[in-house]
């Protein structure tokens, strides 16, 4: 099968690339643009592990085709921190502890940065479900919540 | 060490010295790595329970194009009837061989047959679906009671029960039988004023780690072979996988990656022989990832158990005497953890009568690997159950019957040793004076106390600590970090050294760049890799002086260390210093610690859950928990925090939803984490963790393993709450609607 040709936008620098009609956008991350910072936990969009936003939409790139990034917007966790100066988000997980293993933060991280865009002011319960499309095995989430709630008065404080 | 001893590095929360990779999304895991050149292994899975494979035909898979390789059970060069060590376990090696790649009988659903090499994932996994298999189906056997049973089918023609006065000479599903005794129960039963007993059941459970299994390899015949992988023990890998193979250790160089999770799951190997010989056959790296559904059909689970439990005591609250009956699922391969089951079970209490008999029985279900205090938790829930039972019937609070009958130093334990100090009152204690524990609950609402014991294991960890030339130091230990070790060794290291702790880098080193290591698990990395850390450390603080001797013309014993400073008289050089002029007194500085850690201290839980039970749905909601544990030392406080919160979580998810739920013909329905459920963020409340640190004295800073006791309380703290908020006994996990729902219906 032909390949089919794509561009597209990753982190606001521009791309392109060559890719089957069945790869997932998380495929063409991973395996063709080696931005391996995207994980993939389930491949069923139900573990957050490969959260990513496409046109400003959180969504699971294991459910989103690589075609369907032509012309878009993509966001990854490579494109969260400031070159060498880490978010907010980031510094706070560090801080509180809020990773064991690791292989859920860069989604966590994507999907806090996206809720505290839509509500820098969560409550922990709404901090909870807007999270609930993450899963974590290590923590409990008691620090990353923790994380999450700091980072979002810190930014505030700074807005 | 019964004073508390003032630290200055040890106790800090500092910054993980991996956190930032972590954070960015630059740590590389298993499947982050790619080679040159490199092709995609895939494996082929039955689609029966219980099967004997007539024929395989793989001619039209290898004639795709792109195909390059395909691997089988007879590529292994020759399999010995031995034993390895790997992680809290050991396997025999022809199991290991045959659960990798089936020889000539399937014996669950989704166990591996053959792997195919090709150039794209999706080449090699539509040749799978080329390969031609003929089966002969057999009747499954899912549930120890079935297989238990005089007609029940055979997994194992050659398997004869072990532990038998006399060794059967009719096959049977029952690997073992296991007993352990103390005292005489008939007597400590006939003291009682009261006896409850009662049957447990909890289903079999996946560790759950979000990272699945993944490795990259690359065979050489004339020089080194190199696995990367996500692996709890590289070492382990190694032996492993060169025993299969049949090569010398130096041939085989084995590399870690970070682990994303692992909860004792990757403590065995799954891929890496096998796309070792993908490797060998095709002459190329190959990478194999399993699927989600690989990961809960054909790796992990811990063991489905049938437990019975019967404990005695007097109207005080004194136990008598405690009697279980433990089976074990084993899956597919004998080796369940039901030894560790029957030694745990009652070891939170000092009661002189007690007698465990346990009983490893193999089902068509994916062989067991060890999950976190593997073993422990089924039986101590069953144990818990029932000692909060006899409080509530005697009208006894249940942290004052514990107290009561308490294990503590100098208690004669059930499998041998008399405990040394341990914190087990400390954690009651402090569970009781907890707020938590002096909150009101409403009505559906209730409350359950339990606690938990595990052993914690040392053994082998190796360690060498490189000095620079400007005095910052690297640590290059064998244990993989899987939950922020790192940044507890270098706190131990910087302690030692009086040096500051971001002057010592920790690394996880390749097989090849440190001495063995055991594996990550049994809660001793924190505990035995950083006595290696501490040996080094203090290797490194002998030629510090050494060398600043041969400067001022003194001898070694003439000089101090402190603070990262050498002095005598008035003498005084920092560790920069001597490590600048290191070329100039003897070549460079390297500490070496090499150890075979023993007094790994038990660490003891306590915790508290409340839980909601909506009784028109069966719903349980968790409206707070307490996970009280004493860490001897705690190293890093958060990371220990976050090891209570994390194991009160999986056991919270193992105590209300988490099961494999199979169809009659042995099929795992639920292989997803949608259908598999554990704990999301919305499911629970912040989870308060109490350290309670009562020193270890037989490691230097007072550590106890903190990683494993935690997952144990959980289980019959929270089905206990249920039946507490429900009025009604809870015997079977997990709690989740629908069975709470039948509890309620049924008694209605």
């Amino acid at each position: 099968m032909a390949k089919i040709h794509v561009n597209t936008s990753i982190n606001g620098e521009v791309v392109e690339f060559l890719c089957e009609p069945h790869e997932t956008l998380l495929d063409v991350l991973r395996n063709d643009l080696q931005l391996t910072g995207t994980k993939e936990g389930c491949a069923s969009g139900d573990c957050g592990a490969c959260s990513v936003t496409v046109n400003d939409a959180l969504v699971c790139s294991c459910l989103v085709l690589g075609v369907e990034a032509d012309g878009a917007e993509i966001g990854t966790i490579e494109g969260v921190s400031n070159k060498d100066q880490l978010h907010v988000i980031q510094q706070k997980f560090l801080e509180h502890a809020a990773l064991q293993c690791g292989i859920c933060t860069p989604g966590l991280v994507v999907s806090t940065k996206k809720l505290l865009e839509e509500n820098p002011n969560p409550t922990e319960e709404e901090a909870r479900y807007y999270l609930a499309g993450n899963l974590c095995r290590c923590t409990g989430y008691d620090k990353i919540i923790r994380a999450v709630l700091d980072a979002a008065e810190t930014m505030r404080g700074a807005a | 060490m019964s004073e508390a001893k003032q630290y200055k590095y040890i106790g800090t929360r500092s910054i993980r010295p991996d956190g930032y990779d972590k954070v960015t999304g630059r740590a590389n895991y298993g499947a982050d790595m790619s080679l040159p050149g490199m092709i995609w292994g895939k494996i082929l899975r039955s689609p029966h329970a219980h099967a004997k494979i007539k024929s395989i035909d793989t001619t039209k898979a290898e004639a795709l194009a792109g195909v390059l390789a395909v691997a089988s059970y007879a590529d292994f060069p020759s399999v010995a009837d031995e034993v390895v060590a790997s992680g809290e376990g050991s396997s025999n090696l022809l199991d290991l061989a045959n659960n990798i790649l089936a020889k000539d009988k399937v014996l669950y659903h989704g166990h591996a047959i053959l792997a195919i090499g090709a150039r794209t994932a999706a080449i090699a996994e539509q040749a799978l679906g080329l390969v031609e298999i003929e089966y002969e189906v057999l009747k499954p056997v899912l549930d120890v009671n079935d297989a238990m049973a005089a007609d029940a089918p055979v997994l194992h023609e050659n398997m004869f029960t072990q532990g038998l006065a006399e060794t059967p000479t009719k096959a049977s599903n029952i690997a073992a039988r296991q007993e352990f005794k103390m005292g005489d129960i008939e007597v400590g039963f006939a003291e009682a004023d009261i006896i409850v007993e009662r049957d447990f059941y909890t289903p079999t459970v996946h560790q759950g780690y979000i990272e699945p299994h993944a490795c990259t390899a690359s065979y050489d015949q004339d020089g080194q072979s190199m696995v990367w992988c996500s692996t709890q023990g590289h070492f382990d890998v190694r032996t492993s996988t060169a025993k299969l193979l049949n090569l010398n250790l130096n041939r085989l160089k084995v590399i870690a990656s970070e682990i994303g999770g692992g909860f004792g799951g990757k403590t065995t190997v799954y891929l890496e022989p096998v796309a070792l010989i993908l490797s060998r056959k095709s002459g190329r790296p190959v990478k194999m990832i399993m699927d989600r559904d690989d990961v809960f059909k054909a790796s992990g689970p811990g063991s489905a158990t049938r437990n019975w439990v019967k404990i005695g005591a007097k109207k005080d609250g004194t136990i008598t005497a405690m009697q279980a009956l433990l089976h074990y699922e084993a899956g597919a391969f004998k080796g369940s953890p039901v030894m560790m089951g029957c030694m745990t079970a009652f070891t939170p209490y000092a009661v002189p009568n007690m007698y465990v008999e346990g009983y490893d029985v193999v089902v068509n279900k994916p062989k067991v690997a060890a999950y976190r205090a593997p073993g422990a938790p089924q039986a101590e829930y069953a144990a818990e159950m029932v000692v909060n039972e006899i409080a509530d019937k005697l009208g006894i609070d249940p942290i004052d019957l514990r107290l009561k009958n308490a294990a503590k130093e100098g208690t004669q334990t059930i499998y041998g040793p008399k405990l040394k100090a341990v914190g087990l009152v400390e954690c009651l204690e402090a569970a009781k004076n907890s707020p938590h524990y002096q909150a009101a609950l409403k009505e559906n609402q209730g409350r359950g106390v339990a606690a938990g014991f595990w052993f914690n294991v040392g053994g082998q960890s190796s360690v060498t600590l490189n000095m620079n030339p400007d005095g910052t130091g690297t640590i290059v230990e064998g244990s993989p970090d899987i939950g922020g070790s790192r940044a507890s060794m270098q706190l131990m290291a910087a302690e030692e050294l009086g040096m500051p702790a971001e002057n010592l880098k920790p690394i996880i080193g390749d097989t090849e760049n440190v001495a063995f290591s055991a594996g990550t698990g049994g809660s001793r990395t924190t505990f035995a890799t950083g006595m290696a850390v501490i040996e080094a450390a203090q290797d490194v603080v002998r030629q510090l002086k050494e060398r600043s001797a041969a400067v001022w013309n003194l001898t070694a014993d003439q000089i101090e260390y402190q603070e990262g400073e050498t002095f005598s008289g008035d003498n005084r050089m920092t560790v920069a210093e001597i490590c600048a002029g290191a070329e100039r007194t003897g070549g460079q500085i390297t500490g070496r610690g090499n150890i075979n850690a023993r007094g790994a201290g038990p660490s003891f839980a306590v915790h508290l859950c409340d839980v909601e039970v909506d009784r028109d749905t069966g719903k349980v909601d968790v409206l707070r928990y307490t996970a009280v544990q004493d860490a001897g030392k705690a190293i890093h406080p958060s990371y220990v925090e976050g090891q209570l919160q994390g194991g009160a979580a999986q056991g919270i998810g193992w105590a209300l939803n988490e099961e494999y739920v199979y169809s009659a013909d042995g099929h795992m329905e639920n292989a997803g984490f949608l259908d598999y459920r554990i704990p999301l963020a919305s499911d629970l409340p912040m989870i308060d963790a109490i350290i309670v640190e009562v020193p270890n004295p037989f490691h230097p800073f007072g550590v106890r393993g903190v990683g494993e006791s935690g997952i144990i309380p959980p289980l019959a703290a929270t089905a206990y709450a249920v039946s507490q908020a429900i009025g009604l006994p809870i015997t079977d996990l997990p709690c989740s609607p629908p069975n709470v729902l039948k509890v309620i219906q049924d008694n209605a």
